[in-house]
Order: C-alpha cells, then sequence, then structure tokens
C-alpha cells in the first residue's frame, strides 16, 4: 500500500509525459490535417528511405569508433591507481560540461577550408583539403560528442569484474589475449551493449552536428524531423510520421542488438 | 622423494614494508603442506609467488629443480583454487570446468572425458548445464576445485578455500579434500589460519608469522613438540609460562621446581614453558606443590574448561570433571607435559598482529 503511494507521482508523469505523447505522435502521423485517418504521411516516408539509410549508417560508423576508442581506454583505466581512474574519468567528462553547439561550433572553425588545421597544411604547401561539409566530418563530430557516452558504461561494468577472475584465467593458461577475450570481453558485454545505445540513438537523431558540419547536403533524420516542425516545409503530421518510422527502426535494431547481449541482462534503451 | 617447489631466501616488501622476511621452505612431491599462521603473517603472499602472481623482490623459486621466478602463472604447471573461487560468471558449471582444457585448444572428445571425470571427482554430475550463481557455497567450491585439478597440475595451490563454508560442510570438505589428493597423488599446498583444518589434512604444516616460518614439521610434531611460545600458542590451547631453566631437566615455574624432560639449554637460563591444558590433572591441594582457586568452569562439550588462578599465573585446564567454582585444588602434571622453548626475540614477540595482507 506504502509502495503504491509512493509510486503513484512517478505513474502520473509516466503518463502525462510519455505515454500520452507517444500516443500524440502516433495519432498526427496517421491522420491529416483535418484529422481523418490516412496512411498516406507514414507512406510518404519511404521516399526518404536515402536519409534513413545515411542517418543509419553514420551513427553506426560513430558508434563502431566510438567503441573501438572506448574499449581499450576503459580496460586501461581500470588497471590505474584509484586516484588516476577519478583524475581520467574527470578529463573524460571534462567536455560534456562545455555547451554542446560551441564543442560542435569549435570544429567547424578547426575543419574549414581557412580553419586551423587547413592553415597548417598551408604552411608546409599542402592542401586545402575540404574536409567540413562532409559525411567524416559528420561522423568526428559525432564521435567527439558522444565518446563519453560510451567510455563510462564500459568502465563501470569493467571496474565491477573481480579480479581474481582475471587471475583465475591467466592460472588456467590464458595469456593476456586470450584473457580479453576469453574472459573481460564476455563479462563487459552489458557495458558494450548499453554503450552502443547511448551513442548510437542520439546519433541517429542528431541535427545540430549534421546541420553545423555536414553542410547542405549531409542532411540526417534529425534535420528531415526538424524541417517539418520548425523549417518552411512545414508539415507536422509528416513529421510525427518520420519520428515514428525512426522510433521502429531503433526499437528494431536494439532487439536485434540485445540478442547478442546476454540472457538475463537487460539493456538500458 | 624429490622436492618439487623449493624456495630459496624469498623477501616480499609492499610499500617499504617486509612482508616475507628470507622464506626458506622445500615442498616435497605429492606432499599435503599446510601453510599455517594469523592473517598477515605472509602464507597467501608465499602461495601467491608459487602461483605466479607475485614476484619476490628477491630469492629464487625452483619448480622440479629448475629456477621459474618471472614466469607467468600462465606457463607454470600449478593451478589454483582461489579464495572466493573466482568461477567465471559468464559460464555454467561444464564450461567452468571445461575452460583451462578450451585455451589450451585441447580436442573436444577429451575435454567432454576429462570434465566427466572431474565431475565425478568432486560429485557434481547431473550439475554441468547450471549456471555458476545457482550453486550453493560447497557446490561452487567444487566446481573451483575441478576447474583447477583437470589440467592435471602438478601442484593445487589452495588459498583458504573452505573459509566462506559453515562448520559442518567445511569438516566434509577436509576429508573430501584429503581424499581427492591422495587418490590423485599431486601436491597440494593449502592455506588456511585454521590450526584444526592444518592438523587435520596435512602431512607437513609450516607455521608462519610476520613473514618468517616458526616451525616445519607434521602435525603430530607441532602439536606436540611446538619450537617456541607463538607455535604452542597458536596451535591449540596453551599455559605459557616464563620459567627459569636450572640445569638439565630441572625447571623453576612460578617459585617451585620441577623435573623435566628437556635439557641443553644452559643452566639458569629463562626459557618459555608451555603445557597444554589437557595435560594437567585437577587433584587435592596437598597432593601438588603447586594450588590455586577456580575461577570459572565453562563446558564445551566433550570437556570443561577451567581457569585456575595459582600463584602468578592463571592457568587453563581442560578436563571432563568439573572442579567447583572457588574451590581450592591441586595442578599435577608429570616431565613429560612440560614444555621448554627457547624465549623469542623481542621483535618476533607474538600476540602483536601485523595488519592484514588480504
Amino acid at each position: 500500500m506504502k509502495n503504491k503511494l509512493i509510486s503513484a507521482p512517478y505513474l502520473v508523469w509516466m503518463v502525462v509525459f510519455i505515454l500520452v505523447p507517444l500516443l500524440m505522435v502516433a495519432y498526427f502521423a496517421f491522420t491529416d490535417k483535418d484529422g481523418n485517418f490516412t496512411l498516406n504521411y507514414v507512406a510518404d516516408v519511404a521516399q526518404y528511405s536515402q536519409i534513413f539509410v545515411r542517418s543509419i549508417w553514420l551513427a553506426a560508423i560513430a558508434t563502431v569508433i566510438c567503441l573501438v576508442i572506448s574499449y581499450p581506454l576503459a580496460y586501461i583505466l581500470t588497471g590505474m591507481s584509484k586516484n588516476t581512474q577519478s583524475t581520467m574519468l574527470m578529463l573524460v567528462m571534462l567536455p560534456m560540461w562545455m555547451n554542446f553547439l560551441l564543442r560542435t561550433y569549435a570544429w567547424m572553425t578547426m575543419l574549414g577550408n581557412n580553419g586551423i588545421i587547413n592553415s597548417i597544411f598551408g604552411f608546409f604547401g599542402l592542401g586545402p583539403y575540404k574536409m567540413l561539409n562532409t559525411e567524416g566530418a559528420v561522423v568526428l563530430g559525432m564521435v567527439y560528442n558522444y565518446l563519453p557516452y560510451m567510455i563510462l558504461p564500459l568502465y563501470s561494468v569493467m571496474v565491477k569484474i573481480d579480479k581474481s577472475v582475471i587471475e583465475a584465467a591467466s592460472d588456467l593458461g590464458c595469456n593476456t589475449w586470450n584473457t580479453l577475450f576469453r574472459v573481460v570481453l564476455p563479462l563487459s558485454l552489458p557495458g558494450v551493449m548499453s554503450g552502443i545505445t547511448m551513442v548510437f540513438v542520439p546519433a541517429i537523431s542528431t541535427f545540430i552536428i549534421s546541420r553545423m558540419l555536414g553542410g547542405g547536403g549531409n542532411l540526417l533524420i534529425g534535420d528531415l524531423i526538424e524541417m517539418q516542425f520548425l523549417g518552411n516545409a512545414y508539415n507536422v503530421n509528416l513529421g510525427a510520421a518520420i519520428s515514428l518510422v525512426l522510433m521502429v527502426i531503433i526499437l528494431l535494431i536494439m532487439t536485434i542488438m540485445n540478442q547478442f547481449g546476454s540472457d538475463d541482462e537487460t539493456v538500458l534503451m | 622423494m624429490n622436492s618439487i617447489i623449493t624456495l630459496k631466501d624469498i623477501v616480499v616488501e609492499f610499500d617499504g614494508e617486509r612482508i616475507l622476511d628470507k622464506i626458506n621452505l622445500d615442498i616435497k612431491d605429492k606432499e599435503f603442506v599446510t601453510l599455517l599462521g594469523p592473517s598477515g603473517c605472509g602464507k597467501t603472499t608465499t602461495l601467491r609467488i608459487i602461483g605466479g602472481f607475485i614476484n619476490p623482490d628477491s630469492g629464487t623459486v625452483y619448480f622440479d629443480g629448475k629456477e621459474i621466478n618471472g614466469l607467468p602463472p600462465h606457463k607454470r604447471n600449478v593451478n589454483t583454487v582461489f579464495q572466493r573461487y573466482a568461477l567465471f560468471p559468464h559460464l555454467n558449471v561444464y564450461e567452468n570446468i571445461a575452460f583451462g582444457l578450451r585455451v589450451k585448444k585441447v580436442p573436444e572428445k577429451e575435454i567432454n572425458k576429462r570434465v566427466a571425470e572431474m565431475l565425478k571427482l568432486v560429485n557434481l554430475v547431473g550439475f554441468e548445464k547450471r549456471t555458476v550463481q545457482r550453486l550453493s557455497g560447497g557446490q561452487q567450491q567444487r566446481v573451483a576445485i575441478a576447474r583447477a585439478l583437470v589440467n592435471h597440475p602438478k601442484v593445487l595451490l589452495l588459498d583458504e578455500p573452505l573459509g566462506a563454508l559453515d562448520l559442518k560442510l567445511r569438516k566434509e570438505m577436509q576429508i573430501e579434500l584429503k581424499r581427492i589428493q591422495q587418490q590423485l597423488e599431486i601436491t597440494f599446498i593449502y592455506v588456511t589460519h585454521d590450526q584444526e583444518e592444518a592438523l587435520t589434512m596435512s602431512d607437513t604444516v609450516v607455521v608462519m608469522n610476520g613473514g618468517v616460518i616458526q616451525q616445519i614439521g607434521s602435525p603430530v610434531d607441532i602439536y606436540n613438540e611446538p619450537e617456541n611460545a607463538f607455535v604452542a600458542d597458536f596451535i591449540g590451547e596453551s599455559n605459557i609460562l616464563n620459567g627459569l631453566m636450572l640445569k638439565d631437566k630441572l625447571v623453576e615455574i612460578s617459585g617451585r621446581t620441577f623435573e623435566c624432560v628437556d635439557g641443553g639449554f644452559g643452566d639458569n637460563t629463562p626459557v618459555d614453558v608451555v603445557i597444554r591444558p589437557e595435560d594437567i590433572t585437577i587433584v587435592a591441594p596437598d597432593e601438588s606443590q603447586l594450588c590455586g582457586v577456580v575461577e570459572s568452569v565453562i563446558f564445551k562439550g566433550v570437556h570443561y574448561e577451567m581457569l585456575i588462578d595459582a600463584y602468578d599465573y592463571r592457568w587453563i585446564v581442560h578436563s571432563t570433571k568439573a572442579a567447583e567454582k572457588g574451590a581450592s585444588v591441586g595442578l599435577k602434571f608429570g616431565p613429560d607435559d612440560i614444555h621448554i622453548m627457547h624465549k623469542l626475540k623481542e621483535t618476533e614477540q607474538f600476540g602483536e598482529e601485523t595488519p592484514d595482507e588480504e
């Protein structure tokens, strides 16, 4: 009884701010401007399939790069002294406290044709290379902005792995690589899964990074949705339909991902 | 018998503190050796040196006559049963036991056979598919033992393996471990702080304190002929008194003179005198030269434990017959029951324990 009372505000919150908005998005996606049922907008989403593919592709590349960078770092971190660990974690999180827009804007000035990097190249008689307004720049922006979201879950899972289990692996004949693949990797899988989720989901729906670093030629789903609500393409129903399809795609991808995770650990979505 | 492991002048220091101080130890093949001592005595460190998890700051480790200093654990023909089992939580019982064989790329058929053998040895047939989290402490312990033994090590290292089990299970596992050791005919090196466990299972007991080996001997030797007051105190309960060796076979305790069987200490030498509580008989006051008043009587199951205040020492006496509290009694013991030992040096005084290393 007491438990029910305490959970009541949260329940109300979840209904008002999660369930109802979701239903409203679904409602707009399946109706036209006059409120009549229609499948037209959902069907219209198909014509943007190229943008969907690009979004998934770029977000996937960014996620893989984040994983490749973060995994060894997190593993190395757990072996350091407690003080070094907290200093390093602090450094990982520090950029997160700086405004997202500012961070991304900084990359614009660095990657531009007259930017810092090309100036350095120019000094050696090279370039200028086109770096800004490319897919590569978008991926770079995603990796830079979302890297901490990969490192932190990986670290928090790895730091909990019992050191004696690692010793046991070594005792039973594992060299460093064997230990990593046979013990550390399987035991850190839940962290890998939630890291992937934490990076992939915001990356696939970002619009600021693609807008600022990708120029006009690298539209992502996020930009498309934004245009339907705030842009001149104003079409709330189409925007809702695209959002709904995106959500379904993310759900599908995460469900497939979870099949690779351990059975009893569900991944944070 | 050949020695399988030899430690020579092993020194280990952590943060300037000496954990092991010139350990010399010879372990014979097929022997059940127990490293016994209070926490912080260096017994686990010694085990970890043999396992390859720690490298000594100086000294040499020999395995089968060959120096193995610096050899990583996975290249040593020893396996360890860890204190808290350290089973792989992502693998089931079968895969936990098969782990070492898979790493060595043993053919599947052979793995099957050897794991089945091990399951039988540790009485876990039928548990193959269980996840290790669903096992009881005793069962996890058995998996840990099987996982180590399946690799056919020449030496099995056990780090307080029964510490987390309840008393009854512990007694069962003690007998089982001894059976396994005799059946497989391999060397067991066992670390414990439980003196009873050490006496029950071992062929040889190594008593350690403060990073120094105090005594090496069979359980009977260690119990009956402790080399110093620390060993006497740590192994079983003891009355340890200051004595004066008047001459060979004559010792003065509490101002009285007693005949004993030891000699060679020199005349008028201060010594430690150890008398086991169960070696003392309670008699009428006029039958003994040492009298005292019974302070307390506690029933311990098999015997009564009495504290008797006599002259300048409070004696512990074990007897199946209880004396009455407050009664005046005499204490009697024969010359055989008096164990004389050299006084410990000041620095090696027992009682002040070094901080816990584990």
